[in-house]
């Protein structure tokens, strides 16, 4: 197209509001009459900031002093300092800037992998689906932690450098083919269902078809499984780190698990602080995620939603 | 009557059920059906549950492929099979035939807006320039099939609306395109009764604005003969038609003995009437499954005046009367 239409003002405007209503405002009022919904996004939230600005007001100091080891909770440290004398919520304010990101993009590349794999594979049928579906068979007999520590032992070695976009693709390794094949399944039916025919029938595209009438109808499957892979890449990452397979910075979540693993040993006595501050922190994010999952369904579907 | 707008040769489908585990076995839901459709004409078809008309209907529209048979489009002065169109002369025929499906609760994607199940078809064909144009449209659409104000059904998902209103949702949608031929596949069965008069009316008014013809399908007698009063009426049984020619002909003097029973279900308002229509009983009530159905005549095991050549012999339609029967008596 040669003619690019002019915009005016107002039909931006008019463009922005009825964005904003039907992608936020609506959305958001959906995960509102939830209140386990609005829990979890409240975590989400809370932790999105911490990790974005959090860390500008509270710094990061990682000097040792020895005089401090091992102090409880106190005015100064709130939540206690660890075997260098450190400040514990200073490093768990600053400890999520790696963990966050690495979450959300393993989500993103599991739920694009697998989303596109399953709807080819159901969709497009006959040969295709056969290899396919005996690819993601096969691959899923595959336990999934210990197949995450070959990968991350042989990129060590491998020397390719080591990104977040890496590391999110291998952490959606175990992830991919379990909702691959679900999407599959649930393309399989929904093919069949009268309203495909009606759109085959006034003769809709393919592409109309795939992605106006099977997407929304898999879209709540897909936001759940974004979730969940978070959730379950957040535990490979800070396992995978704190078995030192995943090169980390010092201060992060992984690092502090890692570190109290060494020096601690045990959740008992001086200690104690030092472990559960990161695991609880990770833990509290996990649930707020699922939380949060459960809402998101409503949000796409409409039956959901009470009136 | 004109040239035919659509007809079927021996049309046949047969399904494969089962298979994996245990045998395979086939299951003849239409059988050799020959018809024509011509221009703004209505075509009722009549038969009992499971008897293939949904499967014609689909046919019809080349939403299945014929296992064996024809069904032909009349296109740039020639018929042609509607499996070996291509390119423009498909997406004509595609815009033409239109379905108005079954069960108005699956025919609209559950996870969009109402305005989004109408633009679509308006904006593919370029019946409408851009959205807005579309939207207006689809405004107009509601209006005709009895949806006012228009905008308060378009940001409505499907599973607030009754079927009712889906319905005439789905005859706006198929209408939207303008099509010369509708397959109405039992349009009005999942509504209630004080619905059904007005939409088969709304479904009149259609053909008489758009001059669109009908494959009126519908197991009850009763809508038919209302449907296509002055057309022509066509009887299934068991993936054949049996007998088919004027509605009125067919009603007040119905020749092959499975119309007969199928008569003697509706009711008549006038008892004399009724009484000189006393019918012989079935042998049985039971439906043949259509996995195996009996040799000869399908009709065999249950009707009243059934031969032995019935039971050998599949009987041809041919004409009998002005019309078109398929019975040994005759
Ligand atoms: N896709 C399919 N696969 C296998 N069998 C099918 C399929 N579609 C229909 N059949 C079978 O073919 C026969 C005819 O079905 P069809 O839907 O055409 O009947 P119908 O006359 O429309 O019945 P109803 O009044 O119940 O809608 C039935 O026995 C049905 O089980
Ligand atoms: S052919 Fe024989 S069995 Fe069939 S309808 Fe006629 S009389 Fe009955
Ligand atoms: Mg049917």
């Amino acid at each position: 197209m040669v003619c690019i239409p002019k915009l005016r003002k107002g039909k931006i405007m008019r463009g922005l509001k009825s964005f904003l209503r039907y992608h936020i405002l609506e959305p958001l009022k959906i995960l509102a009459s939830d209140k386990r919904a609005l829990v979890g996004l409240s975590i989400v939230i809370f932790y999105v900031l911490m990790v974005a600005v959090g860390r500008l007001f509270i710094p990061l100091d990682l000097t040792p002093h020895r005089e401090k080891r091992y102090l409880g909770p106190s005015w100064e440290h709130p939540l206690g300092t660890d075997f260098a004398g450190r400040d514990i919520l200073a490093q768990i304010v600053h400890g999520g800037r790696d963990v966050l990101p690495v979450a959300f993009l393993t989500g993103f590349v599991t739920i694009a992998i697998g989303t596109a794999i399953g709807i080819t594979s159901g969709y497009v049928g006959g040969k295709l689906d056969l290899a396919i579906t005996t690819f993601i068979d096969i691959f899923l007999t595959i336990p999934g932690f210990p197949l995450l520590m070959v990968v991350a032992v042989w990129l060590l070695q491998s020397g390719i450098p080591i990104n977040i976009f890496i590391i999110a693709c291998v952490l959606s390794i175990t992830a991919w083919a379990g909702l691959a094949r679900s999407v599959r399944a649930q393309v399989l039916s929904i093919r069949e269902e009268a309203f495909i025919e009606a759109a085959r029938c006034l003769g809709l595209s393919r592409f109309h078809i795939v992605f106006n009438e099977i997407l929304p109808n898999v879209m709540p499957y897909i936001a759940i499984n974004f979730m969940l892979s978070s959730v379950s890449a957040i535990y490979s990452y800070t396992g995978l780190q704190a078995l030192g397979l995943i090169p980390y910075e010092p201060g992060t979540w992984g690092a502090m698990i890692s570190m109290a693993q060494a020096y601690v040993g045990t959740i008992t006595g001086a200690g104690c602080w030092y472990v559960l501050a990161p695991s609880i922190t990770i833990i509290v994010l996990q649930v707020g995620l699922v939380f949060l999952s459960q809402g998101i369904d409503k949000i796409f579907n409409p039956r959901l939603r009470e009136r | 009557m004109t040239t035919p707008l659509i007809k079927a040769e021996k049309v046949s489908k047969i399904f494969s059920v089962g298979g994996m585990f245990g045998a395979k076995k086939y299951i003849k839901a239409v059988d050799g059906v020959d018809l024509e459709i011509g221009e703004n004409e209505i075509l009722a078809l009549v038969g009992e549950s499971g008897c293939g008309k949904s499967t014609l209907g689909r046919l019809m529209l080349a939403l299945l492929k014929p296992s064996s048979g024809s069904v032909s489009y009349y296109i740039n002065h020639e018929y042609k099979d509607v499996w070996s169109l291509k390119g423009k002369e498909f997406r004509e025929y595609r815009r033409n035939a239109q379905l108005i499906p079954q069960d108005p609760y699956s025919t609209l994607n559950p996870m969009k807006k109402v305005i989004s199940a109408l633009t679509p078809p308006l904006l593919r064909y370029k019946i409408a320039r851009n959205r807005r144009e579309a939207k207006k449209m689809a405004a107009e659409l509601l209006e005709i099939v009895g949806l006012s104000p228009p905008e308060d059904f378009f940001e409505r998902f499907p599973c607030r609306l009754s079927g009712g209103q889906l319905q005439r949702i789905a005859i706006a949608r198929a209408i939207s395109v303008k099509p010369k031929f509708i397959v109405a596949d039992e349009a009005v069965s999942m509504l209630d009764a004080s619905l059904r008069i007005e939409i088969l009316n709304l479904l009149l008014n259609i053909r008489k604005s758009l001059k669109t013809a009908y494959l009126f399908i519908t197991h009850d007698l009763a809508i038919a003969r209302y449907f296509a009063r002055n057309e022509r009426i066509a009887i299934m049984y068991l993936g054949n038609i049996v007998e088919m020619g004027r509605t009125e002909e067919i009603i007040q003097n119905p020749l092959h003995p499975y119309t007969q029973t199928l008569l003697a279900t509706v009711p008549i308002p006038d008892p004399k009437l009724a009484r000189k229509r006393e019918l012989p009983k079935l042998r049985s009530l039971e439906i043949p499954s259509l996995i195996s159905p009996p040799p000869g005549c399908k009709f065999n095991t249950r009707c009243p005046y059934a031969e032995s050549i019935c039971e050998k012999k599949v009987p041809e339609l041919k004409e009998v009367k002005g019309r078109l029967v398929a019975c040994h008596l005759f």
